[in-house]
């Protein structure tokens, strides 16, 4: 699954860590998200896009991510 | 957010504190373990009552050590927790089929000795290990 995460984290220049804080999860859960090697739950999901204050579909979109 | 409120984040203070109480009832489960073990034939002669407080006494530890690591499961996040119960998965059926297999050796006489349970634990304890260290390197 494709995300934002790593380009709204940048926009409001939060560091993983900070964004781990948030989220209440560890750094290298946010570190596996926005690589694209964890998909977060759906509550998770929801936490981010109220955090973000965006729809869902603005941060994560069920694309599978091409390298 | 602050740069500070990192430090000592809600979730990383939990952990803590949840990897503490686990680490306190393991060495406590380890300890009761140890004196029902030994404490019979070094200090009080095989006395059964002492015995068997001792025995009740470890397997009351050994319970507050489960619900201590349920806490501790409870209170990761998701992929940690992903990663662990993945690995518990692993070991679980690694403990079953080689155990089943070990066991098996010496009724069909490919072993001359009598198979111990701690070999067992060893190995499973071994997979668990690497089953968690590979996890984290997946999802790196």
């Amino acid at each position: 699954m494709k995300n934002r995460l790593k380009v709204l984290r940048a926009e409001r220049d939060w560091t993983q860590a900070q964004l781990a804080e948030a989220l209440e999860v560890s750094r290298q859960t946010i570190n596996a998200i926005e690589k694209g090697k964890f998909d977060p739950s759906l509550p998770l999901a929801f936490k981010a896009a109220r955090l973000f204050k965006l729809p869902i579909e603005d941060i994560f979109d069920d694309e599978v991510e091409t390298k | 957010m602050t740069k500070q409120g990192c430090e000592q984040n809600n979730y990383q203070t939990k952990n803590n504190a949840n990897t503490k109480t686990l680490k306190k009832w393991t060495m406590a489960w380890v300890i009761t373990m140890a004196i029902a073990a030994f404490a019979p034939r070094f200090i009080w002669d095989f006395n059964t009552s002492l015995t068997i407080i001792a025995l009740l006494i470890n397997l009351a530890v050994g319970f507050r050590m489960l619900v201590a690591n349920r806490e501790y499961l409870r209170g990761l996040d998701e992929m940690q927790q992903k990663i662990l119960f993945n690995a518990m998965a692993f070991t679980l059926g690694v403990g079953l089929v080689l155990g089943l297999s070990y066991e098996l050796l010496e009724d069909i006489k490919l072993i001359s000795f009598e198979p111990e349970i701690s070999h067992l634990i060893m190995v499973m304890c071994l997979t668990n290990l690497t089953a968690i260290i590979a996890g984290h390197r997946k999802y790196r």
